[in-house]
């Protein structure tokens, strides 16, 4: 990376580094629980999706959901990461309201998924993020305490689904970073249809590690967790706002002491939960309700025959083949909607013109509307048939503004629209040829204006031409016949 | 024909096969001699209004094909049963009827079967003497204030008394087959992973196993057959392929190598166990088996092995009983406090002792010097046993250490009652298969039990051998019926 770009917080002549490490709980896309067959729906009435194994009733077993296991080494093939085939759930053991077992069932010593990596595209070049596990737990449900004035209650909804927590290594350095590592993480998921990503329905929550230490120092500076962080926005605040605090402390020549904060997102301040001392002693130890699970190599060759094209291979397909801009193409890449309506588009059209209407006028609706790209209010084929017009000739680049104008009203044919409209180019050169006699006819003055030396005036017969033409003049041929008849 | 409530399991279905008896007739001789048999304690629940009901309709179209037709039983009150309460011996499960029903007690409602009540059982099964349940102490059939044995004290009772054919116990660590040495009855810890643990309430999950609670071997043999099935819903259940007990049962046991651990030899042992155990020895030979010495080194770090990893699970098996979902609850100001409050009141003195000592060996600082090592140990517990079983087939051990105490003798020495355990332990840990029967009378006349203790999944091996030595043991429980009342 180059120094410029570099995140570093200033004190009087000080220069400070943040570090930053995320543990990422992403709610792994099933119909079931991780450990019962209730319904993992959002937003249904509360308790209505708890089953006598999430409401932890005397007796009751958990059986591994294996859809969840699946969904765990599919993220894990897609973080490049090593599939352990043999990991341990383990009972993570604290007492609290909407934790109806006493525990919580995850991984702690031998989790499913060891080591990988994310690449993230940074505007000055690529950086990559180590990945130092990916583990399967159960969540918690929710308590409410703000229906009833003197009693919490509990949703059970949420008890039992499964999460992946995935762990990043300490390589984090500024907020853009956690910015492009959350988003490129969302769509390596969305990709591999593991994690839907969705951080309004609490899809995907971070707790946040944040140290600091003066900029060229090698030992890590004492970090603070802070737990629970649901949007990348508040990530990134809390980030700023936790790395100054810790950087005052020093400033003032105190101590910063290992503990949990919560961020106070109206505040935008973080606050102590719980001090190192505090710490729950979680008394993991494997469950033994639960066999060890073990992973036979034919599984984990069998999904990863079936992991789809991910981001970074479609990329440097996207700059081989199609020969795009590694910033073109890492904007394709982003969602895979987009990439899926990308190559829907240059199925039958033009690659360079479709890339510039889809990260140019389209994006721009888009962000206009604020939709997603699956909501695009043009097809991909009626964009495909757009710019085939534009290619063969038949309308204009300006003319084709309009009429994607009109498109985005219902997603109408260009085709209809041209015809309707009469926006067809006029590309008869005996027809251009015409107009231009005429215009040359009717501004004499200029004519000879332009044969003394005044070259700018071109742009004026143009101009006097596509006026001619109401628009619809070829403007290629109105150049060349133009100059044929101005120099000639 | 013998009094109904005296007739073995094999006798009862017998009379229903050729209709001699119906199943009302039998029901009611049970739930008449139970009115009679208020002071034993046995029963925390009945269920004798719907009993009677149920034995009615069965025989009102009676399915004379089921193995256990129209037969009433009465379970430890540790199984889930829909719609009856199920305590656990707990208050704080005082008022917790489940929505569903075990595994192991479907099989036996869905065999015939109709269920009598809830019997009683040591708290969460925590005890050696029954002693610990909310629900009192249980008195052993054998002689007036003697403990029945524990946790399933008052289902080894419940068969002694004739106030039920057959029932079901668990056994984490002697709960089945220390009960039955006590009480003159025959109890068979099964292989673990052989009968589903889904619906019962859980003490230690590594260790815990139904099984039956008989009369005699051939009645435990075809109990087994019913109770022992493979269950999607616990994971620890195994799939594989299981005998027709009753049917392959066998007294030939003829070159079968029955090995005697010299480690079982301990200290103390009452004169009349070992000659029990000599006793043993000469019958098996005398049915033709073949005795070899064996050693099983670790025996001695069993019960410090067992009294880590069974609290260390129980610990957090428990943690669900904390007011908030059912169950007993005693309110507090704030979450801490009613936590802190319903699990005080709720629970008991051993409960809570065991779950203090669990809580302690999973702590971190402690974890590898206690949990950690007492896995490590049993894994050569386990091996012991593996070697062991590459010389023989079956290996012959004392039940107990003594026979039944008196009740109050060992309450306050918690410690002298988990040595009770001492030759049952080592099983569990193991997951292997064992059987006590009775084999003969301490100079009290109280009676004594046999261990034979077999191979994973070898369950008609160590009934076979049971069936063969019963037959010459030929043991008698006398049982004078001094507790009845009019």
């Amino acid at each position: 990376m180059s120094k410029n770009s570099e995140y570093l917080i200033e004190r009087e002549n000080k220069q400070y580094e943040v570090i930053i490490g995320l543990e990422v709980h992403a709610q792994v896309t099933s119909e079931s629980k991780l450990f019962s067959q209730s319904s993992t729906k959002f937003g249904a009435e509360p308790n209505t999706q708890v089953s006598l194994v999430d409401a932890a009733f005397p007796g009751m077993l958990p059986v591994i959901n294996e859809f969840c296991i699946k969904q765990a080494i599919k993220t894990g093939i897609g973080l490049k990461a090593k599939i352990n085939k043999k990991s341990v759930f383990d009972r993570k053991n604290y007492f609290y309201a909407d934790l109806p077992q006493g525990y919580q069932i995850s991984q702690y010593k031998y989790p499913i998924v060891g080591e990988g990596k994310v690449i993230l595209d940074m505007p000055n070049g690529q950086k990559e993020i180590g990945i130092a596990r990916l583990h399967l737990e159960q969540d918690a449900g929710k308590s409410i305490h703000d229906i009833d004035p003197n009693n919490t209650l509990v949703d059970l909804n949420r008890s039992g689904v499964a999460l992946m927590e995935i762990v990043s290594k300490p390589d984090l350095r500024s907020p853009d970073e956690v910015n492009v590592y959350i988003k490129k993480l969302r769509s390596i998921m969305r990709y591999l249809g593991t994690c839907d990503g969705n951080m309004q329905e609490g899809s995907l929550r971070a707790d946040v590690n944040v140290s600091v230490r003066l900029k060229g120092e090698t030992e890590f500076g004492t970090r603070c967790e802070i737990k629970n962080v649901n949007s990348i926005k508040f990530m990134q605040m809390a980030i700023i706002s936790e790395a100054n605090r810790q950087i005052d402390l020093l400033e003032d020549g105190k101590e910063i002491d290992q503990e949990t904060r919560l961020f106070d997102t109206k505040r935008n301040e973080t606050r102590s939960m719980r001090s190192k001392e505090d710490a729950h002693d979680y008394r993991y130890f494997p469950d033994p309700d639960l066999l060890p699970l073990e992973i036979s190599e034919e599984l984990i060759e069998k999904i990863k025959s079936d992991i789809p094209e991910l981001p970074d291979e479609k990329k440097k397909r996207f700059i081989d083949k199609f020969n795009l801009s590694p910033y073109e193409a890492t904007i394709l890449v982003s969602d895979i909607e987009t990439s899926n309506f990308f190559e829907e588009v240059i199925k039958n059209s033009d690659v360079k013109l479709a890339t510039n209407w889809i990260t140019g006028e389209l994006f721009a609706v888009l962000n206009e509307k604020s939709l997603e790209i699956s909501q695009s209010p043009v097809s991909a084929k009626n964009l495909s048939k757009l710019i085939n017009l534009i290619k063969d000739g038949t309308i204009s680049g300006k003319i084709a503004k309009t009429v994607f104008e009109q498109m985005i009203d219902g997603d109408q044919d260009p085709l209809i629209i041209v015809k309707e409209k009469g926006l067809k180019q006029e590309s008869d050169p005996k027809a251009i040829e015409e107009l231009i006699n005429k215009v040359i006819e009717n501004n004499s003055d200029k004519v000879a204006e332009y044969k003394s030396g005044k070259d700018k005036l071109f742009g004026f017969f143009v101009g006097q031409a596509m006026k001619e033409s109401k628009g619809k003049g070829n403007p290629q041929l109105i150049n060349k016949i133009l100059k044929e008849k101005l120099n000639g | 024909m013998s009094d109904i409530t005296s007739q073995s399991l094999f006798e009862l279905t017998s009379n229903i096969k050729e209709k001699k008896l119906s199943s009302e007739e039998i029901t009611k001789a049970f739930i008449n001699r139970a009115e009679k048999s208020k002071k034993l304690n046995v029963y925390v629940t009945d269920n004798f209004e719907k009993a009677i009901d149920q034995s009615k309709k069965f025989d009102s179209n009676p399915n004379l094909d089921s193995k256990l037709p129209g037969i009433p039983i009465a379970v430890k009150d540790l199984f889930c049963t829909n719609g009856v309460r199920t305590t656990a011996g707990s208050k704080i499960l005082n008022n917790f009827v489940p929505t569903y029903e075990s595994t192991v007690t479907h099989n036996l409602w869905s065999n015939g079967a109709i269920l009598l009540g809830k019997l009683n059982c040591d708290e969460f099964a925590m005890g050696s003497s029954n002693e610990t349940s909310f629900f009192g102490n249980v008195q052993n059939p054998v002689g007036e204030n003697l403990v029945p044995g524990g946790s399933s004290g008052g289902s080894s009772a419940a068969v002694a008394a004739n106030l039920t054919p057959v029932t079901i116990g668990t056994d984490t660590g002697g709960s089945i087959r220390q009960p039955a040495s006590f009480t003159g009855t025959v109890g068979l810890k099964p292989t673990y992973g052989s009968c589903s643990r889904y619906g019962i309430v859980a003490f230690a999950s590594s260790l815990d196993q139904a099984g039956p609670m008989t009369k005699n071997v051939r009645d435990c043999s075809m109990l087994l057959e019913v109770i022992s099935s493979f269950d999607q819903k616990d994971s620890t259940s195994i799939d594989y392929k299981r005998n027709n007990y009753s049917k392959e049962l066998s007294k030939d046991i003829k070159g079968k190598k029955i090995g005697i651990p010299k480690e079982y030899r301990v200290d103390n042992m009452p004169d009349e166990i070992e000659k029990l155990w000599k006793n043993g020895i000469s019958y098996a030979k005398d049915c033709g088996a073949e005795i070899i010495d064996i050693s099983l080194p670790h025996t001695n770090y069993a019960l410090p092995t067992y009294y880590i990893v069974a609290p260390a699970e129980a610990s957090s098996n428990l943690a669900r009983y904390d007011g908030v979902k059912y169950g007993f609850r005693s309110p507090g100001q704030n979450l801490i406090e009613m936590y802190e409050k319903t699990r005080s009141e709720g629970f008991g003195d051993e409960v809570k002792r065991r779950i203090m000592i669990g809580t302690y060996v999973l702590s971190s600082g402690y974890y590898d010097a206690y949990y950690l090592k007492a896995q490590k140990v049993r894994q050569l517990i386990k091996k012991d046993f593996d070697d062991a079983f590459s010389k023989v087939d079956a290996i012959l051990t004392p039940s107990t250490p003594s026979s039944a105490f008196k009740i109050g003798e060992k309450t306050n020495d918690p410690v002298s009652m988990y040595l009770n355990d001492i030759f049952t332990v080592p099983i569990n840990l193991a997951g292997l298969p064992g059987i006590s029967i009775p084999a003969g009378k301490d100079k009290n006349n109280y009676p004594l039990g046999l261990q034979v203790i077999g191979k994973p999944f070898d369950e008609q091996n160590i009934l076979n051998i049971s069936y063969a030595l019963e037959d010459k043991i030929n043991f008698k429980n006398d049982i004078s019926d001094w507790w009845l009342s009019e």
